[in-house]
């Protein structure tokens, strides 16, 4: 009896540590831009909400937020079909070199964000040189980059979805009449929804929060938020960014929250 | 393939005479219901059942009539803004009947459509079918691995072991009369005892026990089947002197009584009305001898497989 009681309770601890652990940055973050001095310390020596407008008045900050979510908003209305073509072609087409093909649309994920952008870099560099005009430091170049980092997302979780979907409908959907591509958009389309808003949502997060890949191919004026918040800290130390983080992950969580209302994500990732 | 998802390796496809042997399941008029009922999840009751007649460009007042019709048919007018998702299983199949009968289609095909319902469910569900099937007239064609459904809910069966057709007939031509022990086993259950035929009505089973047969030449030398049904053997007490028989195992079903029976090295099934309460049978256990006798004519002998 007690041997049973132990071991849930040290069940329960295990959980607990592990949400903990995963929580403690955020926790902490959050804790701290309400702080009052300058250099984090504790205790607190007082509550305060002086760092909030202190980001708000600090125009980088607000400009990069507008540019990151342009950017985030941009790359996942590319990325996200393409994704997601790329996932039906995967899990449906008979095209040849499915592994290999799969490999590289995730590729990606594999590549050091901060090799990612230089090879872009590098190849920006060379392109504008051919094209005769700016790629590198314009919002079409960020978002051509970062549409790289949705890609792989979008791929996986649609085809996660696809590879779920429960072919029978669609095969009923031929049988009442219904032509290949009235199925696809009144049937396997509306099937995929949870996937491809899954793609959506974390295809946004990854672009909005990109901050290695983004370094080298913003330019003065054009900045991301993360950038943004990276070139403060270079020069002060105060719990501005903890601020400028909350507001941030506020806003994410809301987003989360407000996709799961229409798609359970719990059923998808 | 009757609903053209897959191509058939020879042979022709003809639903109400015409050739479809290469028309795509869209130009077909089938109407099907899947085993696991592929209702489209995103779509209410309704809109699943007025799918189908949207695709035939059904105008909308018409449409709206039908399928209420339908489902009103199935029992279901009342849940017809629910989705699929919150339905149980009997009422997901009965919106799948709905969707499939609603465009009236030249044949209507059923995969299993019994096998995810719960026994007591599969048979309300059975006489529905059946019932519908009869009312409409409709040509239909059912899948099914349960003997019992077949029995019950065809006008013709065929039997297939692994894609051939091993007998066509009433489901009385196939019990009384089966091609091979195939379908001998496959309707019913049976007997199937294997050996050589001997002289004129005799047959030697391979445990060595000489049984009495139908009499005729059979149609094959060396190996054979005789199927003998469990019903049609007699099981008495022993005179004195008798008892080649033994009785291994009993298993009481209520209003019938199964007997496994040790006949001179051959196991027997046979299965009887449960006798009366007071009958020398009822007291019967493993390790008595008993006599079993049957008609002959009952024995029939089936081409070894």
């Amino acid at each position: 009896m007690d041997a049973a009681l132990l071991r849930r309770a040290l069940y329960r601890g295990s959980i607990a540590f592990a949400f903990l652990l995963m929580l403690a940055p955020v926790l902490t973050v959050v804790t701290i831009s309400f702080f009052r001095q300058e250099i984090v310390s504790f205790p607190p020596e007082a509550l305060t909400l002086r760092w909030y407008v202190n980001a708000w008045s600090q125009q980088e900050f607000a400009r990069g937020f507008i540019t990151s979510l342009e950017v985030a908003a941009l790359a996942t209305l590319i990325g996200v079909p393409l994704g997601t073509a790329a996932a039906l072609a995967l899990q449906r087409s008979g095209i040849r070199g499915k592994e290999a093909l799969n490999a590289l649309l995730l590729g990606p994920l594999a590549v050091p964000g901060v090799v990612a952008g230089t090879a872009l870099y590098m190849f920006y560099l060379r392109a504008e040189f051919w094209l005769d005009r700016d790629i590198t430091a314009t919002l079409e170049g960020l978002v051509a980059a970062h549409v790289l980092l949705t890609i792989p997302w979008s791929v996986r979780l649609v085809s996660a979805s696809l590879a779920g979907l429960d072919r029978s409908a669609e095969e009923a959907a031929a049988n009442l009449g219904a032509r290949p591509l009235t199925v696809f958009w009144r049937v396997t389309l509306p099937m995929m929804r949870p996937g491809i808003v899954a793609a959506a949502l974390f295809s946004f997060i990854q672009s909005f929060e990109n901050l290695e890949l983004t370094l080298l191919l913003v330019g003065p004026g054009r900045t991301t938020l993360p950038v943004a918040m990276l070139s403060y800290l270079e020069f002060r130390m105060d719990p501005t960014l903890s601020a400028v983080a909350t507001v941030q992950i506020v806003l994410v969580a809301a987003l989360m929250l407000l996709t799961d209302r229409f798609v359970k994500l719990s059923r998808v990732v | 393939m009757v609903a053209g998802f897959i191509p058939p390796s020879a042979g022709h496809v003809r639903i109400a005479g015409q050739d479809v042997t290469r028309r795509p399941p869209y130009a077909r008029d089938t109407g099907m219901v899947f085993q696991s009922y592929a209702l489209f999840p995103h779509m209410s009751v309704a809109q699943n059942v007025a799918f189908g007649l949207e695709m035939r460009k059904v105008g909308r007042g018409e449409r709206e009539t039908r399928v209420v019709e339908a489902l009103r048919m199935v029992r279901l007018d009342h849940l017809a803004d629910r989705l699929p998702g919150q339905l149980s299983g009997g009422q997901q199949q009965r919106v799948a009947l709905a969707r499939a009968l609603v465009v009236n289609p030249a044949v209507f095909l059923l995969d299993e459509p019994l096998s995810n319902l719960d026994a007591k469910l599969r048979g309300e569900v059975r006489m529905e079918i059946r019932g519908l099937q009869q009312r409409l007239g409709l040509t239909t064609l059912i899948v099914t691995h349960d003997q019992e459904e077949a029995l019950t809910m065809a006008d013709r069966l065929v039997v297939m072991e692994r894609g051939r057709v091993r007998q066509v007939g009433t489901a009385e031509e196939l019990y009384e009369s089966p091609r091979d022990p195939f379908v001998a086993g496959f309707v019913g259950r049976c007997n199937l005892i294997e050996g050589q035929p001997e002289g004129e009505a005799g047959f030697r089973a391979r445990g060595g026990a000489l049984l009495p047969r139908a009499a005729g030449t059979p149609s094959a030398r060396g190996e054979m089947v005789l199927a003998l049904r469990p019903e049609r053997i007699t099981l008495a007490a022993p005179s004195p002197g008798e008892g080649a028989a033994r009785l291994e195992a009993i298993t009481y079903l209520g209003a019938q009584t199964e007997y496994v029976v040790d006949y001179a090295g051959t196991s027997l099934v046979v299965i009887r009305a449960t006798p009366p309460e007071g009958d020398p049978l009822r007291r019967l256990a493993p390790g008595d001898a008993v006599a079993l006798t049957w008609d002959a004519a009952a024995a029939r002998l089936l081409p070894a497989q």
